[in-house]
């Protein structure tokens, strides 16, 4: 009906001149994938040390790490995103904030962008490694505790090797989340892959290329990211669990 | 020169019928959403499990693809392509508002396909003599379906379902892409024009926290007396 599909739009130079359009695909793509593995490691971290306060035998401990994985679960990604972005600074001690607030933009969307995801993921992740303890025997850490391992040494030794191998299929969707997610990062101006589809259709006024293209590109990233879990998965399983062979 | 920030939290209260506004269009988005989101998502569960190969290719294609799209992708095409394709295949007015309608079926049918997920593992939890025994009592598969497992799934799967249903609110913030004046919307444009935007953001956190929180306790409380029961 009169569109004029045009799939070599993407090897023209764009309209900054220094790149093609394909090369805006990819910088969006390196942008997410940067923005995505950069969350997921201070995810896991944080999360990791939430997870196993909600499991010890401290009301005050698991009480914080509980309010902690309340708060930010039931808070939308997107409101949480904006306060970290436009909240935060103004916050801070005046000067801090302005140093903040000078400094290079892309730097303080990314910087921004990866606290929110972090932070967001790593109450999730604490969900999952705080089921993980609770579903490991209780005699094993009885045992820990009755042969002389203090209680850190059995969430060490024991308890939390277990507990990380049976959460990795949780754990390698809820990066598939992260990589989902970072496309709200789009709203603050950050150019992942998301933000360049848009810049795409501005700019190139070809709309389904554009849109066809990015959710492609996104499908690919999804795809990677499944076989590799798989792969981490089965090196990962336990014995004698229901899912090994 | 002040070292710290002084809040100021006057404009809430002149805005609170407009954020009412915004919140009762979430709340419509949402509500949709969950009654189509369940209904289309039973129908792909049953089409996943069925013994139809096409069907349950198409269903398995339709929840993969739309479980690797981020949702505010999902959202762009219903905002941006979507109303285009339709302006030039029914010959709409260009120009016609087709936000709202956009919104309710991009989340619709984004969220049929996590929806189809809880039910088929719903339907799978029913023990597979239920089936045997409507069939050997002479109901048809249809009959089967309708009047003895999806009654038992159901049960099993409100808590999921309602979980699901409280994601799903906090996912309408994402309507801002749009420009639609949601709950979230209408708290930014009122922090934007007043220059208030860490109150308006900080009182929109809040709110959507006291909810969601609220709820899924509600939700919590209701699982533990099913477990009871």
């Amino acid at each position: 009906m009169g569109y004029h599909w045009n799939w070599g739009v993407f090897l023209q130079p764009s309209a900054t001149g220094s790149d093609t359009y394909l090369g805006w695909m990819i910088s969006g793509v390196e942008m997410t994938v940067a923005l995505s593995l950069s969350a997921w490691v201070i995810a896991l971290l944080l999360g990791a040390v939430v997870g196993v306060l909600r499991t010890v035998p401290s009301n005050v401990l698991s009480g914080f790490a509980r309010a902690y994985v309340e708060l930010f679960r039931n808070i939308p990604l997107l409101v949480q995103l904006f306060i970290w972005y436009f909240v935060l600074p103004e916050l801070l001690p005046v000067s801090l904030g302005n140093a903040y607030k000078q400094s290079n933009p892309v730097v303080q969307q990314f910087l921004s962008a990866m606290l929110c995801l972090a932070l967001f993921t790593s109450a999730r992740v604490a969900e999952q490694v705080r089921s993980g303890i609770n579903s490991l025997p209780r005699g094993q850490k009885n045992a820990a505790l009755a042969i002389g391992f203090t209680l850190p040494q059995t969430y060490r030794y024991v308890m939390l090797p277990m507990a990380f191998r049976l959460i990795v299929p949780p754990l390698t969707s809820e990066f598939l989340n992260i990589l989902k997610n970072s496309a709200v990062c789009s709203t603050i101006g950050l150019l992942e892959l998301t933000a360049q589809g848009r810049q795409l259709l501005d700019y190139t006024a070809q709309p389904y290329e554009s849109f066809i293209a990015v959710t492609l590109a996104y499908l690919l990233l999804n795809t990677v990211v499944m076989f590799g879990m798989r792969w981490v998965e089965a090196r990962m399983r336990v014995p004698g669990y229901i899912g090994s062979k | 020169m002040h070292e710290i920030y002084e809040f100021d939290w006057s404009s809430i209260p002149g805005a609170l019928p407009y954020l009412m506004h915004g919140m009762v269009i979430s709340l419509e988005i949402t509500a949709s959403a969950v009654i189509f989101g369940i209904v289309w998502g039973t129908l792909l569960a049953m089409m996943r499990l069925s013994s139809i190969s096409p069907l349950s290719w198409f269903a398995a294609g339709y929840v993969n693809l739309f479980r690797s799209i981020p949702l505010v992708m999902v959202l762009l095409w219903f905002f941006l392509i979507i109303p285009h394709l339709l302006e030039t295949i029914f010959g709409f007015p260009r120009g016609t508002d087709l936000r709202f309608g956009s919104a309710i079926a991009g989340f619709a049918l984004f969220e049929a396909a996590y929806y189809a997920e809880i039910i088929r593992a719903g339907i799978q939890s029913v023990p597979k003599g239920q089936i045997s025994a409507a069939n050997a009592l002479g109901m048809t598969y249809g009959q089967g379906m309708w009047l003895v497992v999806l009654p038992q799934a159901f049960r099993n799967m409100v808590p999921l379902l309602l979980t699901q249903a409280i994601i799903l609110f906090q996912d309408t913030s994402l309507v801002y892409v749009s420009a639609l004046a949601d709950f979230f919307g209408a708290a930014y444009k009122v922090g934007d024009r007043d220059g208030r935007l860490v109150e308006m953001l900080l009182f929109a956190g809040a709110v959507y926290f006291i909810i969601c929180f609220a709820f899924s306790q509600l939700v919590r409380y209701y699982q533990k007396k099913l477990k009871v029961a």
